[in-house]
């Protein structure tokens, strides 16, 4: 139909557009030899420091959450993507993100890791001049010193730049002078230095750094939080807090450009966090399962716990095939960049594929959370004791939905970038939707072709087309309106989330077949069964937006098409749902 | 000083053991391999510690095994050691293992050659020991703490009830347990830098092989356990004598 031309540089978004090609992308089963010691060694890191302690964390012994910090800075995973000339070790993105999702199965240990080196370094090591990154990278990527970000305010949340925190340079002119209130700070019990976010003379939105042991800087309590009970939480008060004037970070009235940018790639980190923690929860559940007899067998044995163990694994392996594709999306990016004098290329490369890092948080953690919950009922009543990880499990993931951008609002942000890209000409994306438009009026085509995929690979341009058909119409005829059907917006986002995620597994599961791998099977089974369920998923959130916007004869119109670029072939899930618990049950973990 | 730490291949702890041709053979398909831990945790750990300490010069690993051993030995560089060294054949057979080790370490005057206690797929334990007699040196078995100073090692071993503290002069094999040294994680810059280390791989010498496997077998599957419930005596009796045959 045209929208589906092969290409290896997918820009930002572009996925909706055009069809990857297998080999040009990259999955897990790419990893190098180094790589896969570096997963090798975080698990024996977690394993032997980390696990051991997490009763310890959650109950926030003194010091311990620090020692854990020293000790991963010691083995050089703080500062790994760092660069050499700041004490990093200059790994590749890819690295960087494997590092992150082994970690995921720290519980707290991983939020406190990814808030020090992901939004309280970040900042300064992408934002700072020369001497503030002097000053500070070097011992931020030691772990010398725990770094933290001060952005939510009481009465700022998602409207973040609604913040009332206020900064005046002082009348000496040598030190900005803060007065305010933070809320929510993770790390803030022990950080040492801050990125915190003001309004200069209460207008112009910037950024700071201020160091623990400034006066005018206190302190709130520790939050009591319903999970990441190790992880510290707490208020800032600034009354009069006077920093060195150099502290200001990047220009004045510039601060919506740190605090958005470093988001971008903490999105994409939480997805990758939220997969290892679900493998770990996973690979609980599946030994629990074939440890646990009731009727006299093992509760492995029951379709019902099979089906959901299955379930469990199709969303791992959904949430890593996405986070892997972007991962490297995001590395190409960056070398292009490099390549082309770029001053900031990672910033550069995650803002290119803001769309799918914040697709990632969505999905990573809403795929966090389904793994958490079933892992909890396979559990039965253990499940709800305290004595079981499971339940810290379910308790630390659902925070993740919230962090970072609430689920909600990435989902917004992902349509309100997709619509933006298209005005400004960066995607083309109503040329294409015309055309569906146009096809709709056609016959279908019912051509067949044999080749390994071929199907699946045909349905998932149709969901593409079902997306173009729902956003073009819904934007044509809404306009600027469109921003207000939020409820529109949401189901677009749902319908673009699902087929991401197909597709990242379609194309994962047949790197694999063509490759030979010894669990190329079990991939294909799940990527038919998560593409039957979504063809099912997108129907509805399809037919949910229609109905809001259209009537008559084009709604009539619209509905057929969504129902025949939805529709997938008849297969039976169960068995297939069986053939992949099997595997897990056989492997005891998550098997790629 | 140098040292050379000998670095066995050794199936994961956690592999489902299967068998194939016939029960000749241990079936590798899908087995992870790690270092044996008695060599990962305690000989190469104290042979790393004695050269950071300055006592030693170097530390070379040697491993007896084909290219797929290559990953294993990647990992040991990571932890430390100089370079490695892979002698490119594979045996069953310890004798023929020690043998290779030993013409290798004649070729490259070793003061000191580790190993651990025992690899733990085979538990043989006898690789140290036929090492020293092929090179001609002592040997110390099973040790728990080894200190090196002039010349000398002194080295604790474990022993019914107690322990028993040695002195012997290099140079000396020593097979090493718990307590040698604490086990570590590789760090991301060992892991780096162990790309880059040298691994050289030399053809096997002509040794004899003196055993072969002929077969193996699992133990018998765990079977369920019954619960009688204590007020029933004449059941449990009944059981007893009639399914477990034992009374
Ligand atoms: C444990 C924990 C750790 C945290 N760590 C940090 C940290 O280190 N640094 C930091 O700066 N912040 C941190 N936060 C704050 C976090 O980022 C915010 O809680 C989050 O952004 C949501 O803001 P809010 O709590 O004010 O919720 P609100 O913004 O009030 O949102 C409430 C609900 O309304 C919805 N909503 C809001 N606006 C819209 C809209 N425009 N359209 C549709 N729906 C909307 C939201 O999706 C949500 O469901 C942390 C929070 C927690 C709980």
């Amino acid at each position: 139909m045209g929208t589906q031309t092969l290409s290896s540089a997918i820009p930002g978004g572009g996925f909706l557009l055009q069809a990857s090609a297998p080999e040009d992308t990259f999955t897990p089963e790419n990893f190098n030899d180094e790589q896969r010691m570096i997963i090798d060694m975080c698990n024996e890191f977690l394993n032997k420091d980390v696990i051991p302690h997490l009763i310890e964390l959650d109950a926030k012994k003194e010091g311990l959450m620090q020692s854990l910090l020293d000790e991963a800075g010691k083995l050089g995973l703080l500062g790994a993507a760092f660069p050499e000339q700041y004490g990093g070790l200059g790994k590749d993105f890819v690295t960087a993100t494997i590092i992150n999702e082994c970690l995921g199965g720290g519980h707290s240990f991983a939020v406190a890791m990814a808030a020090h080196n992901g939004i309280g370094s970040l900042p300064i090591l992408y934002f700072g001049t020369q001497e503030q990154k002097d000053k500070f990278i070097p011992k931020l990527a030691a772990g010398e010193m725990k770094g933290a970000y001060a952005l939510t305010e009481p009465g700022s949340g998602s409207d973040a730049l609604a913040a009332k925190t206020t900064a005046k340079l002082s009348e000496d002119g040598k030190s900005w002078v803060l007065n305010g209130q933070k809320i929510w700070i993770t790390n803030a019990g022990f950080a040492d230095v801050f990125t915190v976010f003001a309004k200069v003379d209460g207008k112009d939105f910037s950024a700071f750094i201020v160091e623990r042991n400034t006066p005018g800087l206190s302190f709130g309590e520790e939050e009591h939080k319903m999970g990441i009970k190790g992880s510290s939480t707490r208020q800032l008060f600034f009354e009069n807090c006077a920093i060195p004037k150099e502290n200001l970070l990047g220009e004045i009235g510039r601060g919506h450009v740190i605090a958005f940018n470093i988001l971008n790639i903490g999105r994409l980190k939480l997805a990758a966090a939220a997969t290892g923690g679900a493998k770990l929860a996973l690979k609980t559940t599946i030994n629990y399962a074939k440890t646990r007899e009731q009727f006299k067998v093992p509760i492995a044995s029951f379709g019902a716990v099979q089906h959901k163990l299955a379930e469990m694994a199709i969303k791992i392996f959904a949430s890593e095939s996405a986070l892997y594709r972007t991962a490297d999306w995001i590395e190409k990016k960056e070398q292009e960049l490099k390549s082309t004098g770029h001053d900031n290329a990672v910033l550069g490369a995650a803002e290119e594929y803001a769309i799918e890092c914040a697709m990632l948080k969505v999905l990573g953690s809403e795929n966090l959370d389904f793994v958490v919950d079933e892992g909890v009922q396979v559990h039965g009543g253990n499940g709800f004791s305290d004595e079981y990880n499971i339940s810290r499990a379910y308790r630390d993931s659902r925070i993740n939905r919230i962090f970072e951008g609430t689920n909600e609002i990435n989902r917004l942000l992902v349509i309100d970038m997709y619509l933006k890209r298209a005005m400004k000409g960066r995607l083309n994306i109503m040329a294409p939707a015309m055309a569906i438009q146009k096809e709709l009026m056609s016959i279908p085509d019912f051509d067949t072709d044999d080749a390994p995929f071929a199907a699946e690979l045909k349905v998932i341009a149709n969901f593409k087309k079902a997306i173009l058909m729902c956003a073009g119409a819904a934007a044509q005829k809404l306009m600027m309106q469109l921003e207000y059907e939020q409820e529109i917006l949401m189901n677009l986002a749902d319908m673009l989330i699902d087929t991401f995620q197909a597709e990242s597994i379609l194309i994962r599961a047949m790197k694999m077949q063509a490759a030979g791998n010894e669990n190329a099977a079990i991939a294909a089974d799940i990527a038919r069964t998560f593409i039957f369920d979504a063809g099912d998923r997108i129907n509805i959130a399809g037919k949910n937006a229609i109905n809001a916007f259209a009537d008559g004869d084009e709604q009539r119109m619209m509905l057929m098409g969504v129902k025949r670029f939805s529709k997938v072939a008849a297969y039976n899930t169960k068995e297939a749902r069986r053939r992949i618990a099997a595997k897990l049950v056989e492997k005891g973990h998550y098997p790629f | 000083m140098k040292i050379l730490v000998c670095i066995c291949p050794v199936p994961d702890t956690t592999t489902k053991v299967a068998f194939s041709d016939n029960n000749t053979h241990f079936n590798t398909q899908g087995v992870t391999f790690i270092i044996n831990p008695y060599d990962e945790w305690y000989s190469l750990v104290r042979a790393l510690e004695l050269k950071e300490a300055g006592v030693a010069t170097a530390v070379h690993l040697v491993t007896v095994g084909k290219a797929d051993a290559e990953p294993v030995i990647r990992k040991a560089l990571a932890l430390g050691g100089d370079e490695a060294i892979r002698i490119d054949t594979d045996s069953n057979d310890t004798y023929a293992v020690a043998a290779q080790i030993a013409e290798y370490a004649k070729t490259d005057g070793y003061d000191l050659v580790l190993c651990g206690k025992e690899s733990i797929d085979y538990n043989n334990g006898t690789v140290g020991a036929m090492v020293a007699e092929l090179l001609d040196m002592n040997y110390l078995g099973f040790a728990a703490k080894i200190d090196i100073a002039g010349g000398t090692a002194t080295v604790t071993r474990e022993i019914e009830g107690g322990e028993e503290t040695d002195a012997c002069s290099l140079p000396l094999v020593i097979s090493c347990q718990k307590g040698v040294a604490e086990a570590r994680i590789p760090n991301m810059r060992g892991i780096m830098a162990a790309r880059t280390k040298p691994l050289k791989v030399v053809a096997p010498a002509a040794v004899d092989t003196v055993s072969t496997i002929v077969g193996y077998e699992l133990p018998p599957a765990k079977t369920g356990v019954k619960m009688i419930s204590a007020d029933n005596m004449d059941e449990l009796v009944n059981l007893l004598h009639t399914e477990a045959k034992v009374i």
